[in-house]
């Protein structure tokens, strides 16, 4: 008998505990699938953040360290810096990554540490029930901007592929979202590209995934994903921002 | 034992902390510890080891996590201010289990304070500092030599017991310059292989998880449980204390930890030599903090002085060590304003 499809060595046994049609679930998926093709599980090192994400360490099968809110690029400059060899990489929501935790995006980028960031944004903060995130749309609702997310008093989404991209050093920059299959498949590529570049030592890879959150945006699967289409892509445009060491052969930038 | 160096006290606690092993340091600076992340930025790139200056001390203490989390010895400093910002991720470590070394020059205070040797920070050295039912050990010295020692003996204890260790000095002795003799051993490493993460391929079974998230209540408690297991292991093997003079049966004792300390030992010696004996006991462990000792120091005595650099913090911990077996008193200094052995002198003179 031949196996078609299975369950990706790097993931546990541990069923998902994500709410039905959330695209975290996708987003590991793709992410165990990349390790297993590299096969890197024994080098690797996952970062689990705070978030809806926080059980991460619970279905990675890498070795696997929950920290502090939205400082997991901190916790990876130290283990990269410790274990020039491991690949680590962080995989943090919009409150982690961009709020909370944005001095160490912005400075691990900075520095190039060789660690890939896997960003998932689903406009809002979905673990402690739908408040308000730095990605929430212009008059979107959430719990804590009842009446729609006033720009003129709490800002405009952050972008943070743009802003990153505006450093010179980080190596690898690109925003997919999740929300097809076709998009998944490419999701998937920039997973892999970024954890390749991990190990050949490029320096820092980031990935930006648009998601979903039904639960907090009152919606079903599907219309989730329309309303993430119709909604988000516009401010969030899918693309490569910065590819250094394209083309490059490993080892040849040097910094 | 090598050649005695004269050193700053920040100075000296960096290099020992190499010669100790440590090969990852990551840190912010701010005064009065810079010494301590400036001789770390000289000297790390010439053992091949990592000086990192960090965004902040949010993110140098998280470095340290991540650095320990991989089973090396790692080490951040800072001083009061930054500290209250590290306590965040001091916890987690605590519940982690993982060894780190984090060194406090302590500063004025509250706010901004001043860069003065205030030791206003016991409370928060001694109580575990940040969120959540834990402690960790705290080593208090009182001389440029004693800062030195307490680098090994800090990575020893963490590495033993599987903890952060915090080593808390006043700015005064970050600043002082002493001869230092180095220790020529460094603690043997323990293995840490396995609940370290990093890289493994086939020399483990299984992966690691390293976690402090246990949602259900009964599993934290079990935790809780083991980790205050621990802290009993700690207690019975780590308390360390110094007393001086104790043996002219002096019927007034000093109880003081590091500077405000070191000057009580000259104003005791001034006082012995006008014909009059007190006693000190010097609390070395501020926690866990020598309760036993500070009693026995008290059964023969008719009244205990706490001499402290801030308004009193660790009079708590002696008064409940005393018991009211005899009377407590209390003398402090804020703002970093520091006493003179003459005014110790004349204070106990005054006390007696
Ligand atoms: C220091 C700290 N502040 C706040 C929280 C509470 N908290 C937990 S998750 C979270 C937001 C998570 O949102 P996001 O990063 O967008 O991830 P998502 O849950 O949407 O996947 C917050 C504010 C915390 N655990 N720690
Ligand atoms: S709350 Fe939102 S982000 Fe979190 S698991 Fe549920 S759907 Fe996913």
């Amino acid at each position: 008998m031949k196996v078609v499809a299975k369950r990706p060595e790097a993931l546990t046994d541990v069923r998902l505990t994500y709410c039905p049609g959330c695209l975290h679930g996708v987003a590991h998926r793709i992410i165990a699938e990349s390790v297993d093709e590299l096969g890197i599980k024994e080098r690797t090192i996952g970062i689990a953040p705070v978030g809806c994400a926080v059980f991460a360490y619970r279905f990675f099968a890498c070795d696997m360290v929950q920290v502090p809110h939205g400082r997991a690029p901190a916790v990876a400059t130290g283990m990269r810096r410790a274990r020039p060899g491991a690949i680590v990489f962080t995989y943090q929501g919009d409150g982690d990554l961009a709020a909370i935790g944005t001095a160490e995006t912005v400075h691990s980028a900075n520095r190039n540490e060789n660690i890939s960031v896997f960003f998932i944004n689903n406009a809002v903060y979905g673990m402690t029930g739908g408040q308000m995130a730095p990605t929430t749309l212009p008059g979107m609702r959430a719990t804590t901007s009842p009446y729609g997310r006033d720009v003129s008093d709490t800002g405009f989404p952050m972008r943070v592929c743009e802003m990153l991209a505006t450093l010179e050093m980080p190596n690898y920059i690109e925003r997919v979202s999740l929300l097809s299959p076709k998009e998944i498949v490419k999701a998937k590529k920039a997973v892999k590209k970024a954890l390749k570049y991990t190990m050949e030592g490029r320096g820092f890879s980031f990935v930006e995934m648009i998601s979903t959150c039904p639960t907090n945006w009152g919606l079903d699967p599907v219309s989730s994903r329309e309303w993430a289409r119709e909604n988000m892509l516009p401010v969030f445009p899918p693309g490569l921002f910065k590819d250094r060491s394209a083309g490059a052969k490993p080892g040849a930038e040097k910094e | 034992m090598g050649e005695k160096i004269l050193m700053k006290g920040n100075e000296a606690v960096a290099e020992a902390a190499i010669r100790a092993g440590c090969r990852h340091y990551f840190a912010y600076p701010i005064t009065p510890q810079n010494e301590l992340v400036e001789y770390m930025a000289k000297r790390m790139p010439k053992v091949n080891g990592t000086f990192l200056q960090a965004e902040s001390e949010l993110a140098a203490i998280n470095m340290v996590l991540g650095a320990a989390a991989c089973g090396v010895r790692a080490m951040t400093s800072s001083s009061s201010p930054g500290i209250s910002l590290k306590q965040e991720g001091i916890s987690y470590i605590a519940a982690c289990r993982l060894p780190a070394v984090i060194v406090n020059v302590t500063r004025g205070g509250p706010g901004l304070g001043n860069i003065a040797p205030m030791m206003c920070d016991y409370f928060q050295a001694t109580r575990g500092g940040g969120h959540g039912d834990y402690y960790t050990p705290v080593l208090c010295p009182s001389t440029v030599q004693e800062f030195a020692d307490h680098a090994p003996l800090a990575f020893e204890i963490a590495e033993r017991y599987l903890t952060p260790v915090l080593i808390l000095a006043d700015g005064l002795l970050g600043q002082m310059m002493e001869p230092v003799e180095f220790p020529e051993k460094t603690p043997v490493p323990k293995d840490q292989s396995d609940w370290c993460v990093g890289p493994w391929e086939g020399k483990r079974t299984s992966h690691h998880v390293i976690n402090s998230l246990f949602i259900v209540p009964e599993d934290l408690e079990e935790k809780t449980r083991i980790l205050f297991e621990v802290y009993e292991e700690i207690k019975k093997n780590e308390i360390r204390y110094e007393t001086y003079n104790m043996e002219s049966n002096p019927s007034l004792v000093v109880a003081a930890a590091g500077t405000a300390a070191r000057v009580t030992k000259s104003a005791i010696d001034e006082l012995k030599a006008e014909g009059i004996e007190v006693g000190l006991v010097r609390p070395i462990t501020l926690w866990p903090f020598p309760s036993e000792a500070v009693a026995k120091a008290a059964s023969g005595a008719k009244k205990m002085l706490v001499i402290e650099l801030n308004m009193g913090q660790m009079v708590e911990d002696i008064r409940l060590a005393v018991s009211g077996a005899c009377p407590v008193e209390f003398a402090g200094k804020a703002g970093g304003v520091v006493f003179t052995p003459e005014d110790i002198a004349a204070l106990i003179k005054e006390k007696m």
